[in-house]
């Protein structure tokens, strides 16, 4: 009897030495049983680092998977399992294995909660997890993570891995990663010098933060190395900061010249004060948003193109609503400035209130494609894609229409109606369908500025009416008539504005401005580049 | 801007009211009926956000009139368009008191369309109930203020984020829209705060214009004070239209909600429809109801809302929980009264207690706010919230704060024989002025 005993225990040891990692995993199962048992935050996050404090690589996908909200607990028997929503129903995952386990409704399971704190804690945890991770981008993010918040107990675990890391790039990262945890671990005071010496040299706004602390409760010479290295970060960060503003007041102007472009060619080049021009804006927005809709829908592979394909639809929606309202409205109204004023915004009201009562009052979804989100980092300039591309873009509709205007029979018959009407029409052109054309075409830009737009503003009926004054300030400042003009405005107003705004702040900002503006209208009434010759005293 | 063609607005929407009001009129003798009066903005602006309530209250009168209706006629709704254009409200306010004859008016978003319509609700005696959260330091005695009152709703929100569980902030950004609102409310959390201990050097607070677009210094601005070592988090009162993009520019410069988290007053349910939630998990929101919150009540609530608006995809939100209890509470003050008459009414809606979407009672208090628990949500990637904290209990609306200098020793209390909505208890006089 004792010898079959001794048998079976024998096998056991066998057994458990022959598989490590089954043994471990039914105790990482009994830790993730858990979950199931604990309510509230805090017991998750008791549950969390018992997980984390057994270092198996294994937990990683319970732990992900909860920190996105996906790990669920069935009601009838307890168990945990990682779940994907898909409709009414959630397939179940075992959280360990990942193996599929079938299938629940919503109402038998019920989603573990996290919140932020309880988010950091699993983002902590996984930095400590994924360090040997193969992917180069998921240890990056792991040492980003250790940086940002350093523990005595990471250094350990950084050690080994800068020492099997062959990555020059990560490597060193892992480098300020320890050396932020050497800050707060009790390391003798050389340690700490290097560290901060280490840390001082990333000049960025993390290390400041992490710094900060640092001389506020250290002595000596640690203390005197953590001011050193503040103040040289702050004033390398004040030169980046002048050079940030200066970047937002670019984007804010590729903005503005966008907004207004199309209103250069309506407003200053066949002088109708075109109050609808913003509905134009939101129609091109509100035609992304049918494009996205219809992609959704029936071609979700094609979501990243799907800006790329509104764009000549936009053109074409706004540029004929715009030879609508030309044909129908305006061309009876040429030399009335006063009625065109009125009669265009009573045409905005009601494009306006026929969008809202086509799509609704509420605000459309228009996402953004993979390649407009995120940011990248030029030295400590964050620069965000969206923005970028529509600096670019602003740039190429300039171009494309500086041609236009300047290099084809179109524009030099535009440019010849505009400069004296009645020897246009003597010389055989077409004076209204001129006209008619060059309405079409400053809409038909206004209705792609709004696909630009509709990636940083809401897409809601009254999208135009917010970029409506902003333009008619350009195209005034610039110089009525005058392209560069417009290019040139749009360009300084974003940059006085978003230089004044750290210290003004926006609203005040604004006004300086507008006050600005208003002196310098006083001083020179036709704008910047003012257009000489006979078209200027027509 | 805006102010200088308000009058060709007003031209237009004479036409749209006009149409408005055709259809909203069915064919019965007047006699036969009860009116209730819709005043919400179905153009302008503020159609973005008024408009559901309209629909709302059609519901509503709808629902009680398939129970019977009241006082054994059937109730009609009077819709009204003021078009986002304040003056026009107060017009058109007289409009429904005086022409239509309407027992009470549900209405008003903006705190500037309430302030323009006091003097005709006091001046004709009848009874508005508004449905918004706002920064109090107000109680008159025709008004009935069915949103949160800043203790109902700031005060909470920033005690969740000091807490263990909210991150133990330590360092604060009080971002907000330029107007009454705003401002009010961060003069509030200010005093709050710094009566919590909170160094001024700790406290940033900005301002940016109506329906701003271009969030790029003022997030770089949040990024550059979040980085002193301590604990940050924004609370914000950034207005509708100028959300999207903010939210946008955070997401963009990859703010996280773990490391700063946002904590909006004015971003609900609807808001988040235009915006694809998946950058902003875990940033904050603080009402009094949610569309997530898991009740019977709220389920036949968002059942019967789909059925009646047609459309399976459009979110409920608090503003339309505000219009549920303030209906329900007029509905039973009137059957209790066994009048529509105004003067009674209001009488006899102090006292009153109806069930909340969110599985309690509210009850209209002597200073014409109501009881409401206050929830804290975080944003899903679905577009809806999670509920991580609630109060425990039911918070009072409490009209003057008590953080304010001016306002901290005045009281309201609408019942003989006090009946005065701005009593100041140190000089035992009736008639003090707060903070507005």
């Amino acid at each position: 009897m004792i010898l079959l005993r001794a048998l079976g225990l024998m096998l056991v040891f066998l057994m458990a030495s022959l598989l490590p990692s089954n043994a471990a995993e039914s105790d990482l199962r009994a830790i993730i049983a858990k979950f199931a048992t604990g309510t509230g935050f805090a017991a998750t996050e008791t549950v969390v680092r018992e997980l984390a404090a057994t270092g198996d690589p294994l937990v990683e996908r319970p732990l992900a998977a909860l920190a996105e909200g996906n790990l669920y607990i069935r009601k009838a028997d307890s168990a945990v399992f990682v779940g994907n929503e898909a409709g009414d129903s959630v397939t179940l995952l075992d959280p360990l294995s990942g193996e599929s386990a079938g299938e629940a409704a919503k109402a038998d399971i019920t989603k573990i909660k996290v919140n932020n704190t309880l988010r950091r804690v699993i983002r902590d945890a996984l930095g400590t997890l994924t360090l040997r991770a193969k992917d180069p981008a998921v240890r990056i993010a792991a040492a980003d993570t250790m940086f940002k918040t350093p523990d005595a107990a990471n250094i350990e675990p950084l050690d080994a891995a800068i020492a099997a890391e062959t990555d020059a790039k990560v490597k060193a990262l892992f480098e300020q990663a320890r050396a932020a945890s050497i800050l707060v671990s009790d390391k003798p005071e050389a340690d700490k010098l290097a560290a901060i010496a280490l840390i001082g040299a990333r000049g960025d706004r993390d290390a400041l933060s992490l710094l900060t602390p640092v001389e506020a409760n250290a002595q000596g010479a640690v203390k005197d190395a953590a001011t050193a290295a503040i103040a040289s970060i702050n004033s390398s960060l004040a030169l980046w900061d002048a050079g940030q503003n200066i970047w937002y007041g670019i984007s804010l102007g590729s903005v503005l010249l966008l907004a207004a472009i199309g209103l250069a060619i309506t407003f200053g080049v066949m002088g109708v004060i075109n109050m609808a021009h913003g509905e134009m804006v939101m129609l091109g927005a509100y035609t992304t948003f049918v494009v996205q809709q219809v992609i959704r829908t029936s071609f979700p592979g094609l979501f990243d193109w799907s800006l790329v394909i509104a764009l000549p639809l936009a053109f074409l929606v706004a540029a004929s609503v715009g030879l609508i309202i030309e044909r129908g409205v305006i061309r009876f109204l040429y030399g009335r400035p006063l009625e065109t004023l009125l009669a265009t915004w009573g045409v905005s009201l009601v494009l306006q209130q026929a969008v809202r009562s086509i799509f609704g009052p509420t605000n459309q979804e228009v996402g953004n494609p993979s390649w407009m989100s995120g940011s990248f980092d030029v030295g400590q300039l964050a620069i965000t894609w969206n923005r970028l591309w529509i600096l670019v873009f602003a740039l190429t509709v300039f171009g494309v229409l500086l041609y236009v205007m300047k290099r084809t029979p179109w524009g030099l018959q535009m440019r010849a109606v505009t400069a004296n009407r009645r020897m246009a029409a003597s010389m055989g052109i077409r004076t209204p369908w001129v006209d008619a054309l060059t309405f079409a075409l400053g809409s038909g830009i206004a209705g792609i500025a709004g696909v630009a737009l509709s990636q940083i503003d809401n897409v809601s009926p009254n999208l135009g009416r917010g970029y409506i004054i902003d333009s008619f300030m350009v195209v005034v400042f610039g110089g009525v008539g005058n392209l560069w003009g417009t290019l040139v405005g749009a360009f300084s107003l974003g940059i006085v504005n978003k230089v004044l705004e750290p210290y003004a702040g926006a609203v005040l900002g604004k006004i300086v401005v507008l006050v600005l503006i208003i002196l310098f209208i006083q001083k020179r009434p036709r704008g910047l580049f003012a257009l000489k010759g006979r078209a200027a005293e027509a | 801007m805006r102010g200088n063609f308000a009058t060709i607005t007003k031209m237009f929407s004479a036409g749209v009211v006009a149409a408005g009001l055709s259809m909203s009129s069915p064919a019965k003798a007047a006699e036969d009926t009860i009116k209730v009066g819709i005043l919400h903005s179905l153009s302008g602006t503020m159609a973005i956000s008024e408009t559901t309530l309209k629909d709302a209250m059609l519901m509503l009168i709808e629902e009680q009139n398939a129970k019977g209706g009241l006082l054994g006629k059937k109730l009609e709704a009077v819709v009204v368009d003021p078009a986002s254009n304040w003056p026009l409200f107060a017009e058109k306010a007289r409009e429904l008191i005086s022409k239509d004859k309407v027992a009470a008016v549900f209405g008003c978003w903006t705190s500037v369309s309430r302030k323009s319509v006091l003097p005709v609700f006091s001046e004709l005696d009848n009874i508005l109930f508004y449905p918004v959260q706002y920064e109090a330091e107000e109680s008159e005695r025709n008004v009935f203020y069915t949103g949160a009152a800043p203790n109902q709703q700031a005060i909470p929100a920033v005690d969740y984020l000091m807490s263990e569980d909210g991150g133990s902030v330590k360092r604060w950004v009080l971002e907000g829209t330029d107007y009454v609102y705003p401002r009010t409310t961060n003069k509030i959390l200010e005093a709050y705060l710094k009566a919590k201990g909170v160094a001024a050097e700790d406290i940033m607070v900005n301002y940016t214009p109506f329906g701003f677009s271009d969030w790029q210094t003022e997030v770089s601005a949040i990024k550059k004070f979040g980085s002193a070592g301590k604990k940050t988090a924004v609370v914000s009162t950034v207005n509708g239209d100028a959300n999207v993009p903010f939210y946008k520019e955070l997401g963009n410069q990859g703010i996280k909600a773990e490391d700063i988290p946002v904590m909006a007053f004015s971003v609900g349910e609807e808001e988040l429809a235009g915006l694809d939630t998946a950058p902003l998990v875990g940033h904050l929101a603080a009402w009094n109801y949610f569309e997530s919150v898991d009740t019977p009540e709220n389920k036949k609530f968002i059942a019967d809302w789909h059925k009646f608006i047609k459309n399976d995809k459009r979110t409920t939100n608090d503003p339309m929980e505000a219009h549920y209890i303030g209906f329900n509470m007029w509905v039973k003050a009137v059957e209790k009264a066994g009048t529509t008459d105004p003067d009674k009414v209001i009488d006899a809606m102090v006292g009153v207690s109806v069930p909340n979407l969110t599985g309690g009672y509210s009850t209209m208090m002597p200073n014409h706010h109501i009881t409401k628990p206050v929830l804290i949500g975080e944003i899903q990637a679905d577009g809806q919230f999670e509920t991580v904290s609630q109060t425990p209990g039911l918070v009072m609306g409490d009209e003057w704060s008590d953080y304010l200098p001016d306002s901290k020793d005045l009281i309201s209390d609408w019942r003989a024989p006090l009946s005065c909505g701005n009593f100041n208890v140190a000089t035992g006089r009736c008639g003090g002025k707060g903070t507005n």
